[in-house]
């Protein structure tokens, strides 16, 4: 309880900050509306209408969590989850795109990160290019990936979802790369003593003291994952996805149905990134962690 | 019993090449340890102790000189997993529990798993650890991880036992217990043991024979052999013949430092 408390003061002030910079940024349009019919605005009229506005610059909090609504209970309820007005169908496309690409960015994260450890020459070279593919904006080579990848009749779920993994490997190589060198000199002599087989260092030392460092970097990972999967969906002219939810939204001046998919995105990362979290948990605690 | 060598090293040179030049860890060390003994190495930091025995335990590779354990090379000892090894550090894996832990070295070793449950059974009685195997490490005092360490060290019954300021970061107290375990511990099992250690009554108490080391360059200055009999209560320390030998001992560290200041 005494954590809650602190995180709902913040809440509130970022509401009350949300609500006033509402007021402040629509008032010009509610002016000239007025104007244009001759009417003076009250204040309290002037606050009403910046916060009910159909095409407001910034959406107040209700509207977005209206449009929120709207766009996923709503449909449920009105049985139509799948339409293309459905926030939850356009999760969807995202989210299959995101776990595609954390699994691919994991895995290859971790392989990386092992060769890394065990071959000195992939050490040398591996790691400045892992850097390097990272300086590389993100927004500069989706368009490429997705052009490459449909000249050779690759497209939908995969195009995005390798935008995806080129985003979420970077942090696992890097802790898992850590975590893999976490033994220290006398827990690699102690093994040495045993004469233990290089495999049987990494299956019993290296690998298990790396859980705690991989966890943090598959939870790092997965934010990045879908950050890659919307990112892979704005320059195709896709239409499907949160991505397509925002794009459309912004060509169309839709920006309470931009601010929603923003919400479902961060409520999906929050989630995916909080079950992670309780995989971590179940798993330190089996590896008799003190928690 | 004639006494055979288990540990002989003639002529030891081990020279690290740094940054700041080269630095002579061990120079000239003759040393040899019969079968049985317990030989403790004590001296001040940089005298090359704890090298030589990670050079007995084929951790370290000499520069110049010979040595053999057990008849052979120290890498051919090390690949038969001639020596159990103790470091200052229990260095228990968090993850594993105490059993788990003692286990490891017998799971690198390929025993069948009934044997490996018989032998953690039976060291953790000789380290007075029964009813800890499901603990993890972090449930146990610093002592008792120590102990569970030395149980590791113990569960393939190598014959050498290469102890490195074990008890080194333990308080007092539970030091002399653990002093007085290990002993039981040798007599029990007649192992060799070469035991590392800052303390200069510790060395007198546990030893059959105490090496006098000194720094720059790290080298042998007195080898001591131990009148005191083999059975020793505690208060052994209290004797004039305990006090005499700590005083040969303490005799001998400061003339290796006449070298110095």
């Amino acid at each position: 309880m005494k954590s809650v408390l602190p995180i709902l003061t913040v809440v509130a002030a970022i509401v009350v900050m949300w609500y006033a910079a509402a007021i402040g940024m629509n008032a010009k349009w509610a002016r000239e509306q007025a104007a244009r019919q001759g009417v003076e605005l009250g204040f309290t009229e002037l606050v009403a209408d910046t916060w009910s506005q159909d095409r407001p610059r910034l959406p107040a909090p209700h509207q977005v969590l209206e449009e929120l609504w709207n766009s996923t209970g709503a449909k449920i309820l009105a049985g139509k989850t799948w339409s293309k007005r459905s926030l939850i169908y356009h999760g969807w496309i995202t989210l299959s795109a995101t776990l595609a690409g954390f699994a691919i960015g994991s895995l290859a994260g971790i392989l990386l990160a092992v060769g890394i450890v065990h071959n000195k020459a992939m050490d040398m070279s591996v790691m400045p290019w892992a850097i390097a593919s990272q300086t590389i904006p993100i927004l500069a080579i989706a368009p490429m990936i997705i052009v490459v990848l449909n000249s050779i009749g690759i497209q939908g779920l995969i195009p995005k979802a390798i935008i995806s993994a080129y985003l979420s490997f970077f942090p696992v190589v890097v802790g898992m790369v850590k975590g893999l060198r976490a033994p220290g000199r006398e827990q690699l002599d102690l093994l040495k003593t045993y004469n233990a087989s290089g495999a049987q260092t990494f299956w019993k030392l290296r690998l298990p003291a790396s859980v705690p460092y991989l966890f943090t970097s598959l939870k790092i990972g997965m934010a990045a994952s879908l950050v890659g999967a919307i990112v892979g969906e704005l320059p195709t002219g896709a239409i499907r996805g949160l991505g397509a939810r925002m794009l459309t939204g912004s060509y169309y001046g839709q920006t309470i149905q931009i601010w929603s998919a923003l919400f479902a995105a961060a409520i999906l990362a929050a989630g995916l990134v909080g079950i992670i979290g309780m995989i971590e948990k179940l798993m330190l605690r089996r590896m008799g962690v003190r928690t | 019993m004639v006494s055979q060598p288990v540990i002989r090293a003639e002529n030891l040179d081990l020279t690290f090449q740094t940054n700041d030049g080269p630095v002579h860890a061990l120079k000239g060390v003759n040393l040899t340890i019969d079968k049985g003994d317990f030989v403790s190495f004590i001296g001040p930091s940089g005298c090359g102790k704890t090298t030589f025995l990670r050079v007995v335990a084929a951790l370290e590779h000499p520069t110049g000189g010979s040595i053999s354990v057990a008849g052979m090379s120290p890498d051919e000892a090390r690949r038969k997993r001639m020596y159990g090894y103790v470091f200052q550090a229990a260095g228990l894996y968090p993850w594993r529990t105490i059993r788990g832990n003692i286990k490891l070295p017998l799971e690198i070793m390929g025993m069948p798993r009934d044997e490996q449950e018989e032998r953690v059974e039976r060291v953790l009685e000789l380290v007075d650890l029964k009813g800890f195997g499901k603990k993890y490490p972090w449930q146990l005092s610093g002592g008792m991880q120590q102990r569970a360490s030395i149980a590791r060290a113990l569960a393939f019954d190598a014959e050498i036992l290469l102890m490195d300021e074990p008890f080194g970061a333990l308080d007092e107290i539970v030091r002399d217990h653990l002093n007085e375990q290990l002993l039981k511990l040798w007599a029990a099992t007649d192992k060799t043991i070469g035991f590392v250690t800052h303390s200069i009554p510790e060395a007198v108490y546990l030893s059959t024979r105490i090496v006098v080391m000194s720094p720059r360059p790290g080298r042998i200055t007195d080898v001591i052999e131990n009148p005191l009999p083999r059975e020793r209560p505690l208060d052994i320390r209290d004797t004039p013949e305990f006090l005499e030998v700590a005083h040969r001992v303490r005799e001998g560290l400061r003339a290796g430092h006449a070298y110095d200041d």
